[in-house]
């Protein structure tokens, strides 16, 4: 076990590595350290003199090479450093960030878990009838709406129409549980189509198994049959894909943050991308990295805590 | 490839449309392919999906067919000139309106929009077919770069393991470590904006997932016994991979090409909406949705835009997503959803 997660970790490591030196290498193809300079400087028409020296002051006139030791090193002792743009510490704003995108993310992944699992038993527990017919079919119909809809018809149907809550934004404090209502609550019902399906096969290939068929004809009563053997078995298969699920709890989602105006890390990222800031994209892009990594081998571990039989070697 | 795209985007949907046919065509020639096929004629929810989709082809093809107008010398297509008796009014009007809304003096509307006009009194029907074929190019010319992409790393590298299944391994890791969005803003930045850029950068996320599921069935068929047989017989790997174990891949990967149509047609308009999609002047249901995002905040709520193309995505989208699931289990009874 110590021996497979340290394998493991040392892998970690030249993953992270390379997603650095590709986020590097993407970098320089689409921006000049001129253009950065010229974008960050706060300056209206700053000098050639001045470009020089905002490029010096960054370290991006060192040859390419130096740069990407010199990012990577700092990268691992986890010295972020101050945003390009605006000199802002990257840590301070990852701090100030980070309560909105948890709180968000922690409602959404703990939310859609709930809904999608107890919805997908539920149709599993009438399989073969027509409501499991029709819930397939709705599921499909709802994996077929684009995100962007939900988005749209939440805003207009919970905040315009009902004014249950606010369109977009955020303030924290206590407050702040009403605006990540909203985003949350499409952020569930957007998935559940795809993801209620995909369990709800999970399910099946469970209940047809022979020692639920023993578990029934020892009289086991169904609800207890679904609870208690098939919901446990089937967790194998749902920690496998919840574990994409995982880096986003840190990072934040990408899209709903930005969508709805939540100052959280994704949009914090996105907000960088935008402003080729780039201090802050390689620390960002490193976390995620970090997050992702940590989520799959915590997969893995989980497994072991599920079910006895599985080995890591 | 660049200055050879928008030669290449006019031919590309026939291209795709005489691929698929001949595939279809071809395949009914082989027992699996014409019990597939038979199945599938018996499921009248695939051939609705499946009309769906050769309607979108269609409209596809007629907004690809294009030749120089005589009066202002501009190359249009078919569905151009179908719609070039369409007036274009002064701003919003509702579908089948005859006055204009929105604005402070009301007009009256000139022609006949079946879905009324969008701000600038464009026509909305129009707008929702033309983005057709930027969804179904999006879809079709992505899965075209993918396929065999994914084809040879997932086969090389389930067959020959060891050195050569690190690397495709090592390669698809670093891929999928980076935030799909996050890969894909960075890739358009680099490659600039438009629609060809799209479907590389799309090319680029899309492929790691197919690789993995070629590699995986591979790693399975290369202990089947009919490979070891042939290994036996002295053929060499790369006839084993291309005679043998291709054509067990195949079905899978059509399943898995089918299905993942409707993510990219998808993450087209996410990322239009974004403003990193295609350019201005391509039609595209993302733009259409992003417009109408405000709209619904206008009074009185102009809703015509949003609902023309939404559907319209929506209903590509579904046909791919229920032809694919009819495919699946007509092709491999053992995927079957139970």
């Amino acid at each position: 076990m110590l021996r497979y997660i340290i394998r493991r970790l040392l892998y970690a490591l030249l993953i992270l590595v390379s997603v650095s030196l590709v986020t590097f290498v993407l970098f320089y193809a689409s921006s000049s350290p001129q253009q950065v300079a010229r974008r960050n400087l706060s300056a209206k028409n700053p000098t050639p003199q001045q470009i020089e020296e905002w490029i010096h002051q960054h370290g991006y006139d060192k040859p390419r090479w130096q740069q990407f030791q010199e990012h990577m090193s700092q990268l691992f002792l986890l010295r972020f450093g101050k945003s390009d743009a605006n000199g802002e510490d990257i840590w301070e704003r990852i701090g100030s960030g980070a309560p909105a995108s948890l709180l968000l993310a922690t409602i959404a992944f703990f939310g859609s878990l709930l809904v999608t699992i107890s919805l997908a038993l539920a149709i599993a527990s009438f399989r073969g009838t027509y409501i499991d017919g029709w819930g397939t079919f709705l599921c499909v119909l709802m994996m077929s709406i684009v995100y962007l809809v939900y988005i749209i018809a939440g805003q207009f149907l919970l905040g315009k129409l009902l004014k249950i809550f606010p369109l977009a934004g955020y303030q924290s404090g206590v407050q702040a549980w009403k605006f990540v209502m909203l985003p949350a609550v499409v952020s569930i019902v957007g998935g559940l189509g795809a993801t209620v399906r995909l369990y709800r096969t999970f399910f099946l290939d469970e209940i047809n198994q022979d020692y639920v068929r023993t578990a029934r004809a020892k009289g086991v009563s169904e609800w207890a049959i679904l609870f208690r053997h098939v919901l446990k078995n089937a967790a194998i298969p749902i920690l496998t894909t919840t574990a994409a699920a995982i880096p986003t709890l840190f990072l934040g989602s990408l899209l709903g943050e930005s969508f709805f105006n939540i100052p959280g890390l994704g949009s914090y990222l996105r907000d960088a991308i935008d402003s080729q800031d780039f201090a802050v994209v390689r620390a960002m892009v490193f976390l995620g990295t970090i997050t992702t990594i940590i989520g799959y081998l915590l997969t893995d571990i989980s497994y072991t805590l599920v079910d006895p039989r599985v080995r890591l070697e | 490839m660049t200055t050879l795209f928008p030669l290449l985007q006019n031919v590309l949907p026939l291209v795709i449309v005489a691929l698929v046919v001949w595939v279809v065509v071809h395949a009914r020639q082989q027992p699996l392919w014409a019990e597939a096929y038979r199945r599938l004629a018996r499921n009248p929810l695939a051939m609705m999906a499946l009309g769906v989709i050769c309607l979108y082809g269609l409209i596809t093809v007629l907004d690809s067919l294009q030749w120089r107008d005589t009066t202002t010398e501009e190359p249009k297509t078919v569905l151009d000139r179908l719609f070039a008796h369409v007036p274009q009014e002064r701003t919003y009007s509702a579908p089948l309106a005859t006055m204009t809304t929105g604005e402070p003096q009301l007009h009256a509307v000139q022609g006949w929009h079946l879905l009324g006009t969008d701000g600038n009194g464009k026509d909305v029907l129009y707008q929702a077919l033309k983005g057709c074929r930027t969804a179904m190019i999006i879809g079709g010319f992505t899965s075209l770069l993918v396929t065999p992409l994914a084809l040879l790393f997932g086969m090389s590298a389930g067959y020959f393991g060891r050195r050569v299944d690190d690397a495709v391994q090592y390669t698809y890791t670093v891929l999928s470590s980076i935030p799909d969005i996050l890969l894909l803003i960075a890739l358009l930045l680099v490659f600039g904006h438009g629609l060809d850029k799209l479907c590389y950068a799309l090319g680029i996320t899309s492929w790691v997932g197919l690789c993995r599921l070629v590699r995986g069935e591979t790693l399975k068929h290369r202990e089947r016994e009919y490979v070891r047989a042939a290994r036996a017989l002295g053929v060499s790997p790369l006839r084993i991979l291309a005679r043998h174990i291709l054509p067990n891949l195949l079905p899978l990967v059509i399943i898995s090409i089918t299905l993942g149509f409707s993510g990219l047609v998808l993450a087209e308009s996410i990322l239009s909406y974004l403003g990193i999609g295609v350019e201005a002047g391509t039609g595209s249901w993302g733009n259409m949705i992003d417009a109408a995002r405000l709209e619904l905040a206008r009074e009185p709520v102009v809703w015509w835009n949003l609902a023309a193309a939404s559907t319209a995505l929506f209903l590509i989208v579904l046909a791919f997503n229920l032809f694919g699931d009819a495919l699946r289990d007509a092709l491999d009874p053992r995927l079957r959803s139970t």
